[in-house]
């Protein structure tokens, strides 16, 4: 039977014109198709390369053979088989007249070759020669191969020829040369810098598809350069406006929305150019607004836009017009089915919050849902929102939970990346020492190999340099903490080795510190580590320098020490260790045992890892015995760098020859100017020898060329930090108007990790705050909501203040109607409706037209609000008290001014007030469920006449189709 | 940019891969058994985005959509939209499906180059071309009457002469 349907597949192949394949193809995928195993298809496609091989070498191949051998090659290649020995049949099929072949040449050296493959040299002629072709799919297929083939070396070559295309007469090919000339932008942005105009130019191009592929090089110029692209906001938004308006031909829409490929990249563009620029941003509300309201929900497609648009609202200036009607989406998104959209309203929602933060929680529930959803990805995107809105009211919550993620996955690269996230979070939130220090052991027992080593010393450093500046008492209080915890650790098995040192460390310095341990029984424990993990030399050494730390202590405050056996024992091994790293700590501790207090004191003080340690470069203190030296007739130092100056007045002509002799002398790296200027001086004061040796010239040359090289060399090192920091910047936004004071603390931290004390002080401000905003959204009942996840919202969302939230809930038990879930929506509905009731006492409308000769001078949104929810305003009016409208004019002027930072002041002097609000809006709730019912949710017309379509075109989004590979299913 | 479009069978044999940045062959197989791993190991009901950083480095995501024995997995970089990109990987899967009507894994394989050149008209050099798969169809049938008229020509003298000889 099974046969029977190949047979049938291969008679229909054979009926497909020019695709066929032959048998021998058939029977190869055949036979691929039933190898049991990966040795076997190994074996057959090992045979297929003989014959291939031998195929090749036969002299005369007829071209339609040729191209069929060319055809498996490909397919051998895509299996991982080496097929290098046909690369040049391949070739030599680009040069065909044969369009079938060419073309097939075209697509095999586009998948073999490498754009610095030794091969392309032969190619670019005839790249050259088809790309003034007049025959167009000659062309494209050239195009097409030049965005893979062409490198910065070779763009020269070809340049002309693409850029005479931007004017070919047919819209395919204009179309195809802008994108390869993106593509060359992409890889040597230096080559093609002169035709950047020409992007410009093809934005007005008569046919929409040229004009909106112009619009993904341009996004990439605009992302480097903003403010040389200022210029064409007037032209992206009518642009956006013409296609969001249906301008552009039918040909265009794509699931009954206009083009939606080219608003998305409109909206990217605007985001871009809107950021940080309220003037620009300006111009954009009205096109993005009315965006939001044409985009349907319905279709995948509609929603991209959407988030398209969310994107676009979050990072141009604030508009509260736009933040609601992005928060709407977020709402919708959040409580979709469907996991890809609850993903997206993930993602939107932490876009959104850095500009209004309190949006976060009427989401608490549906947050917690993704944070437990079985979908990794969707957990994983959750954790980013909760590291965004982390703040120390609620980071013990999230790192516990991170921590729990963090051990349950397996997933090395993501276990680092969320490890380092809890240790950046610990950081700049911890809410106790003791806290901090338990935290960053959970990090380091389990994804300790994966941290980043300095993380370890930072933490460290932290122990030992304490938190409060001026309080010892609690910096003691912290290191005996940790040495408690260290010594309940120690014991367990297969320790990471980097929390092993920090452990040693901590230790050695402060094991004994406050009395409350014997020095045997630290040294004890210390030995019992470097035992067990013995072939670990640098947890090794660290153990036995904490041990020497541990006996110095003893010693310089005068008790005896006894020297445990087990540890003399390690001392004996060490010394004749094969590391002279460890040989020399262990000679180290035997010395420094035998010394007496005094000595030991000067050598190894107490607590003092924090001193600096002041180093004489200059060696003065051996003046005087240079002098004596000197005084007793010796030759006065010369620095070896002069020696050779002196050596080069003997042959003083030949200057390369000694630019040579320096070169092949000098191994060390090269440092910046200034140390070497001042080792130039003799360490012992000898003036006299300077000014009669000069310096020599070539070599100070080459001084001045360092600093060029040695700072790119600095930079690579840093390159990657800093581009991290850009990632983590463009994340939390460029510094824009986000209100509260935790981006401004993330900005602060993010430039030095160093100072806790000031970042922590800084984010108490942000609690405050967010505090004040908490008490009245956890007023919100929540009664259908098991415990466990109530707790955990409240924990995350509404801080940890109980008492605060206890009386909201009994206030409130009276209004509890209806379902919780409509409930939840309402609420921010109410006051959406509240504040349009303030701004447009008449709601009559203008109409669309008008709205599109867009005047600026009034803001648009007056003009269009009254659409939006033309029946909600109606039925809502009577309900908007003298004192309610009052203050949420109040709330909706300030945010308008953009000066949402006093919103978190402004809102605990209101905050009985607004409990006014909350209520009356929750009275009005059933009387509105009834309305956005009806808007809401699917249409059912809508949803069959979908359906239908679906079924015609024989494929369904969601799951397969019963016909689609019907005959494979079986 | 797209980076990287693959099918992949539901046995983790490669259907059909494309690198717009260029990939060596062993690479390349990595990165199939890699997105392959991740793949097989999803469940059912779950989002179509995969975090990808760690197979194919920073700023990378990955969308794929599963069709009864096939994988469909496109990778990206963060100046597209994952939605989007959903989108695309079903027009691909439309007008593939106009295309030999009713597609499968075996019109996938056998038809490769034809895969390739219906690719190629919906994203080029790691862009958006096309999204209408009406316009994809279009142009794939008249690159394939062109060059069936271009073999014709060269077929016609043979022909011709085996006629007169006759």
């Amino acid at each position: 039977m099974e046969q029977l349907k190949t047979i049938g597949r291969e008679l229909a192949m054979g009926s497909q014109g020019g695709f066929g394949q032959s048998k021998e193809f058939l029977d190869l995928v055949k036979s691929i198709g039933e190898a049991r195993s990966k040795a076997e298809e190994e074996r057959i496609v090992l045979l297929e390369i003989e014959t291939l091989k031998r195929r090749l070498s036969e002299p005369e191949i007829p071209k339609r053979k040729m191209k069929e051998y060319i055809i498996r090659l490909v397919y051998v290649e895509m299996l991982g088989h080496d097929g290098s020995f046909a690369y040049i049949h391949a070739v030599k099929m680009t040069h065909d007249d044969n369009l079938l072949l060419k073309r097939t040449g075209y697509l095999a050296v586009s998948l073999f070759l490498s754009d610095d493959h030794d091969l392309i040299i032969l190619i670019v002629n005839t790249i050259q020669k088809d790309l003034r072709s007049d025959n167009y799919l000659v062309v494209c297929a050239a195009l097409n191969a030049v965005c893979k083939l062409i490198n910065d070396e070779t763009v020269p070559a070809v340049l002309p020829q693409v850029v005479d295309l931007l004017a070919h007469p047919k819209e395919a090919v204009r179309k195809k040369a802008i994108m390869a000339l993106h593509r060359f932008y992409q890889k040597s942005p230096s080559s093609v810098s002169h035709l950047v105009s020409n992007f410009r130019k093809r934005l007005c191009d008569n046919d929409p598809g040229v004009m909106g592929a112009t619009l993904w090089p341009l996004f990439d110029l605009i992302t480097i350069d903003v403010n040389s692209y200022k210029d064409l906001v007037v032209s992206f938004v009518s642009i956006l406006k013409q296609v969001a308006e249906r301008r552009l031909p039918k040909a265009y829409d794509y699931h009954q929305l206009p083009a939606p490929f080219i608003q998305i990249r409109l909206l990217k563009i605007l985001a871009l150019l809107g950021s940080g620029d309220k003037q620009s941003s300006e111009s954009m509300y009205m096109v993005v607004s009315d965006i939001f309201r044409k985009s349907e929900s319905t279709s995948n497609i509609g929603n991209a836009v959407l988030y398209e648009c969310i994107c676009c609202v979050s990072s141009i200036y604030p508009n509260p017009k736009l933040l609601e009607q992005a928060a709407q989406v977020i709402s919708r998104f959040l409580k979709s089915d469907s996991h890809n959209l609850k993903y997206m309203g993930i993602d939107a929602l932490g876009r959104l919050i850095k500009i209004s933060p309190e949006i976060a929680e009427q989401h608490q529930l549906a947050v917690i849902d993704c944070l437990e959803d079985p979908d990794d990805t969707l957990k994983r995107k959750t954790f980013e929102l909760l590291y965004k809105m982390t703040k120390s009211s609620n980071v013990e919550v999230i790192v516990d939970r991170m921590i729990d993620y963090m051990i349950s996955i397996n997933d090395n690269h993501y276990k680092t990346y969320i490890a380092s996230r809890c240790v950046e979070l610990a950081e700049k939130f911890a809410p106790s020492n003791q806290w901090f220090i338990q935290t960053m052991n959970k990090v380091f027992e389990h994804a300790g190999d994966l941290v980043n080593v300095k993380v370890a010393h930072n933490l460290m450093k932290l122990i030992a340099e304490g938190f409060g500046e001026d309080d010892d008492t609690a910096d003691s209080q912290l290191r005996s903490s940790a040495v408690e915890s260290y010594l309940r650790i120690i014991g367990e098995p297969k320790l990471p080795s980097v929390f092993l040192q920090v452990i040693c460390w901590v230790l050695g310095e402060y094991g004994t510190a406050d009395g409350k341990y014997s020095a045997s029984y630290i040294t004890g424990k210390l030995c019992d580590v470097a035992e067990a993990y013995s072939n670990d030399e640098s947890v090794k050494a660290y153990a036995v320098t904490a041990i020497m730390k541990i006996y110095a202590f003893e010693i310089s405050a005068q008790r005896k020490v006894e020297i445990l056996p087990e540890c003399q024992s390690l001392v004996e091994e060490l010394s004749a260790s094969h590391s002279t790293d460890l040989q020399q700590r262990a000679y180290e501790l035997q010395a420094v045992i035998s010394l007496d207090a005094p000595a030991v004191e000067s050598i190894m003080p107490l607590d003092a890892s924090c001193e600096d340690i002041e180093i004489d470069k200059n060696l003065s203190f051996l003046n005087g015995y240079v002098q004596e030296a000197l005084e007793k007739g010796a030759q006065p130092y010369i620095p070896e760098n002069e020696r050779s100056g002196v050596l080069d007045v003997s042959n003083f002509g030949n200057q390369d020859h000694h630019e040579a002799l320096t070169h092949s002398l000098k191994f060390e790296a090269y440092d910046l100017p200034k140390p070497v200027v001042s080792s130039r001086v003799p360490p012992a004061a000898v003036a006299s020898s300077t000014e009669l040796v000069p310096v020599p010239e070539p070599s100070y040359a080459r001084e001045i060329r360092q600093p060029a090289s040695s700072p790119s060399v600095s930079d690579a090192g840093s390159l990657e930090l800093k581009l991290r920091l850009d990632g983590v910047q463009k994340k939390w936004g460029r510094p824009t108007y986000s209100s509260s004071a935790s981006p401004s603390s993330n900005s602060s931290s993010s430039t030095s990790h160093n100072t806790t004390n000031g970042v922590t002080q800084v984010d108490s401000v942000g609690t405050s705050n967010s505090k004040a905003r908490d008490t009245y959204d956890s007023k919100r009942p929540q009664v259908e909501i098991s415990q466990e996840k109530q707790k955990l919202a409240s924990s995350l969302f509404g801080g940890s203040s109980k008492t605060e939230k206890r009386p909201s809930s009994t206030n409130h038990k009276a209004s509890k109607v209806g379902s919780h879930a409509s409930e939840k929506s309402q609420a921010p509905k109410a006051a959406v409706v509240h504040t349009e009731v303030n701004h447009e006492p008449v709601p009559d409308l203008l109409d669309l037209g008008d709205s599109t000769s867009s005047a600026l001078s009034v803001d648009p949104f007056k003009q269009l609000e009254g659409l939006l929810d033309q029946t909600d305003v109606a039925s809502n009016v009577n309900h908007g008290t003298a004192k309610t409208p009052d203050f949420m004019g109040l709330y909706a002027d300030t945010s308008v001014s953009g000066l949402s930072s006093s919103f978190g002041d402004l809102l605990p002097t209101n905050r009985d007030e607004f409990n006014l609000t909350s209520e009356l809006s929750s009275a009005t709730r059933t009387a509105q469920g009834g309305v956005t019912q009806i808007n809401k949710g699917p249409n059912p017309k809508d949803a069959l006449e979908k359906d239908s379509r679906v079924r015609q075109m024989g494929v369904t989004p969601t799951r397969p189709n019963p016909n689609l590979f019907r005959d494979l299913l079986g | 940019m797209i980076r990287s479009v693959m099918v992949i069978n539901t046995q983790g044999k490669p259907r059909l891969a494309k690198f717009y940045e260029f990939q060596p062959a062993e690479k390349q197989q990595e990165l199939i058994r890699s997105v392959y791993g991740v793949l097989s190991s999803r469940a059912e009901n779950v989002s179509n985005f995969v975090d990808a950083e760690s197979i194919f480095g920073p700023d990378t995501r990955l969308v794929y959509k599963h069709f009864a024995t096939l994988y469909f997995v496109f990778v990206f970089d963060s100046s597209e939209n994952e939605l989007a990109m959903l989108d695309l990987i079903q027009v691909f899967v439309e007008t593939l499906d106009k295309c030999f009507k009713n597609v499968c894994e075996l019109d996938v394989v056998l038809n490769y180059s034809k895969m390739h050149t219906v690719l190629d008209e919906i994203i080029f050099g790691g862009q958006v071309l096309e999204t209408s798969s009406t316009e994809v169809m279009k142009a794939v049938e008249e690159i394939s009457r062109l060059e069936a008229a271009s073999n014709a020509i060269s077929l016609v003298p043979k022909s011709v002469s085996s006629w007169r000889s006759r």
